[in-house]
């Protein structure tokens, strides 16, 4: 089971790495991380998405709960949620093929960002799933579109409504 | 007006407005101004290790016997990387410590400078919190907080890294320390929920066979009190872990002793077969359970645990109680008597008749295997490691504080000595360190100075840190050390006997031990040395006596070789799954 954990941490020097060191230590898995600061600046959202039981889930909420500069702990699988992931994507796009990707990106509302003779970049933005299937289709279109890079910036999320995280 | 103090004079003043009393260490380039600052002040007693690994584990020892926090500082880099084994010990087993450790100058820290290591990186994982030191004014509050972190909730180790800069001579500031520390993100659970409380007694009231199975939580909240007391009033059966002992007397014939790997018979069997467990301060440890899946198949779980992460972590509770042990102890003994007092005389007169019919079981167990605490010597033999213990325990009355290293040696006093106080079993459970017992009993000694101190360790654990012999000099410090001397890692040659097939690979150094009498002898202390069961007792007496109340006694007590700790539990089984014999492990 996938979950997305947002996490409010104290902006403080050091505590991402006792976030990342605790995975590590524990042998819990990271599949994306991303941390900036908030509105609040003496604050840090971090939102990271991992999978396990729901035994495991719970035992990686307590093990963050637990560490000093953590000041709060969400699942926001638990509750409706909203969940936006940027991809980058830069493809060899030459003769035939160019029309072809521009197709898809339209499809999946990606948007053209940069562009040369030989290839596009295309900026996406939606659920990690929405994101893959698109690499996807791009890889498997039969046409000639070799993917050169791919970034994708790792899952954020917030709560819906009155779901909300904050001090 | 406040008092104008550099950074090195705030550090230990904060020390002192903290109440400590000493500060066991050593010195080096990035701490020299903290040095200089200790030098001017008298409060502070500063206790000059020979390594620094043994001032975390003194730190550790009187923490544990006293209850109060044990401050230990070291310098940068291999001073710092000493200390981390005592840091990780103290992890381990939740023991409250604040360590500090001077830094390079700020402008230096990145540039591989010299001493330099990332103390705050390579401590991470075996500290409660760590704190770095980026302005020399935020010394008095980072002191105040690195307290109440390390002493407050699931207590622990914490680092202090502190940059030569920041504690410069030159450099002064307005002391004041701090009242209160108010954390926002800190807030660890002290009450526990009361509807979780109730719904423990009214398990209780209908238990037939309770266990109460206690571990180091319990002492280290000071919740003995209300633990004894419910334990005298269901009449229920008391099991601790290596950490637990003492928490519940055991000389009492409600103990039923140690469970787990090493446990006796009839706790793990209690275990096993009881209906109700109340895991209180305890954290169902792979020493303890054995094979998590087939731990105790018909009991329901109650779990007494300060840390929340505990709670679930290997055994999933039926009721949790989360917060201060002390605290939920109360509770439930207050629950208990209302509760008890409500019921009517033949729901009482039935439970009691239920343990009753439990305690023939129990006694049944420990008829047929528990552990023989009248062991006698025999003429012609070697001594058997249990008979020292049981010597140590006559001659001490009981009444010692005993610390241990990590072997056989560990097992036989853990199973041996009846501990009927807390904090007086003092060894490292968790980690398992050995070089943990003499500077533990230095640490213990300073706390407990009037006390009778005894540190029960074997030969391979003792020369772990036995330059502190020269420390114990220095200190007056009379501590009595038990060498069972084995000539062998005791424990690993036990694995090896038993799981591959007798091949003593690397555990034996017969031929190049010292001569321990002159050894510690020549360290200014006492040395004796006794092999024949039959001299024993005198042997300890002595060490004992009012003529070496103010020396170090080091007994090197040889041991038969061959020994093997028993019960063991059968690896992949259940609690009940043990050899608890030669035979028996001959046969299997
Ligand atoms: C620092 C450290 N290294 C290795 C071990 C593994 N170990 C556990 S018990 C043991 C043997 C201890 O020998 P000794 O102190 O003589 O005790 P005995 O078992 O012989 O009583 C060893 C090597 C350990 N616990 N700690
Ligand atoms: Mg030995």
């Amino acid at each position: 089971m996938r979950s997305i954990l947002a996490v409010l941490l104290e902006n403080e020097p050091g505590a991402l790495s006792r976030v990342v060191g605790l995975f590590a230590q524990r042998n819990y898995n990271i599949e994306s991380l991303t941390v900036a600061p908030t509105e609040d600046t003496t604050l840090s959202r971090l939102t990271l998405t991992t999978s396990g039981d729901q035994e495991k889930i719970t035992q990686i909420m307590k093990q963050l709960d637990k560490l000093v500069e953590v000041v709060q702990v969400v699942d926001l699988c638990k509750a409706e949620h909203v969940e936006r992931e940027l991809l980058l994507i830069k493809v060899r796009a030459e003769g035939a093929a160019r029309a072809e990707i521009k197709r898809s990106a339209d499809v999946f509302r990606g948007q053209i960002v940069d562009v040369t003779a030989q290839t596009y970049t295309i900026q996406l933005v939606g659920p990690s799933a929405k994101l893959d299937a698109f690499v996807r289709a791009i890889d498997d279109s039969g046409v000639n579109a070799t993917i050169l890079e791919v970034v994708r910036s790792g899952v954020s999320g917030v709560g819906r409504g009155n779901h909300i995280l904050a001090l | 007006m406040a008092e104008m103090l550099s950074g090195g004079d705030m550090l230990i003043r904060a020390l002192q407005d903290e109440g400590v009393e000493y500060i066991f260490g050593y010195p080096g380039g990035s701490a020299l101004h903290i040095y200089d600052a200790i030098f001017r002040q008298q409060k502070i007693e500063h206790i000059l290790v020979r390594h620094e690994q043994a001032a975390t584990h003194m730190a550790d020892g009187y923490a544990r016997s006293t209850g109060a926090p044990g401050v230990v500082l070291v310098t940068s880099g291999p001073g710092a990387t000493n200390a981390i084994t005592g840091i990780a010990t103290a992890y381990m087993d939740s023991i409250p410590m604040v360590v500090i450790s001077g830094q390079v100058p700020s402008d230096l820290i990145g540039t591989d400078a010299f001493q330099e290591t990332d103390m705050v990186g390579i401590s991470r994982p075996v500290v409660k919190h760590s704190f770095m030191v980026r302005d020399a004014a935020e010394i008095p509050g980072v002191v105040k907080k690195a307290f109440h972190i390390a002493t407050t909730g699931r207590p622990g180790p914490v680092v202090i890294d502190v940059p030569k800069d920041t504690t410069d001579p030159s450099a002064t500031y307005a002391y004041e320390y701090p009242e209160n520390v108010n954390l926002r993100s800190y807030k660890p659970a002290f009450a526990g929920d009361m509807d979780q409380v109730n719904r423990v007694i009214a398990e209780l009231l209908v238990a037939k066979r309770p266990v109460f199975y206690v571990g180091g939580g319990v002492i280290q909240a000071d919740a003995e009190t209300s633990l004894r007391a419910l334990v005298r009033a269901v009449n229920a059966p008391v099991a601790s872990t290596l950490m637990g002992l003492g928490a519940y007397p055991g000389s009492d014939s409600q103990s039923l002793g140690m469970l787990g790997m090493h446990g006796t018979y009839e706790a793990n069997m209690a275990m096993h077969e009881a209906d109700l467990i109340l895991a209180l301060g305890a954290r169902f440890d792979d020493r303890v359970t054995n094979n998590p899946d087939k731990f105790s198949p018909r009991a329901t779980i109650v779990h007494l645990d300060v840390d929340p992460a505990s709670v679930d972590k290997i055994i999933r509770s039926d009721i949790a109680l989360v917060g201060d042990a002390g605290w939920v102890l109360n509770a439930l003994w207050d629950a208990y008597q209302a509760r008890d007092a409500e019921r009517d005389a033949a729901a009482r007169e039935a439970q009691q008749q239920d343990i009753a019919k439990w305690w023939q079981q129990l006694e049944q167990w420990r008829s047929a295997h528990g552990l023989n605490h009248n062991l006698q010597p025999h003429e012609g033999q070697s001594i058997l490691p249990q008979l020292a213990i049981q010597s140590l325990y006559r001659v001490t009355k009981g009444d010692a504080f005993v610390t241990s290293d990590v072997g056989q040696h560990q097992m036989f006093a853990a199973q041996y000595y009846h501990f009927d106080e807390p904090r007086r079993w003092i060894n490292s459970g968790g980690l398992g360190t050995m070089g943990f017992g003499l500077p533990s009993a230095m640490g213990v000694q300073m706390g407990n100075p009037e006390s009778v101190v005894a540190c029960v360790t074997g030969e391979g654990s003792f020369m772990m840190n036995m330059q502190e012999l020269s420390t114990c000099l220095q200190y007056g410090l009379p501590i009595k050390i038990i060498n069972l001397n084995n000539q062998a890692l005791g424990m690993v040659k036990q694995w090896q006997d038993m799981q591959y097939g007798g091949r003593h690979s690397q555990s034996t150094y017969s031929d190049s031990l010292p001569d321990f009498k002159t050894l510690v002898e020549a360290f200014g202390h006492v040395g004796i040395r006794v092999s024949d069961p039959l001299e024993l007792d005198a042997a300890m007496t002595t060490a004992f006596a009012e003529e070496n109340k103010n020396r170090l006694v080091f007994v090197d007590v040889w041991v038969d070789p061959n020994e093997h700790v028993y019960p063991m539990a059968i690896k992949g089984g259940a609690m009940n799954d043990m050899i608890l014999s030669r035979p028996q492990e001959a046969a299997s």
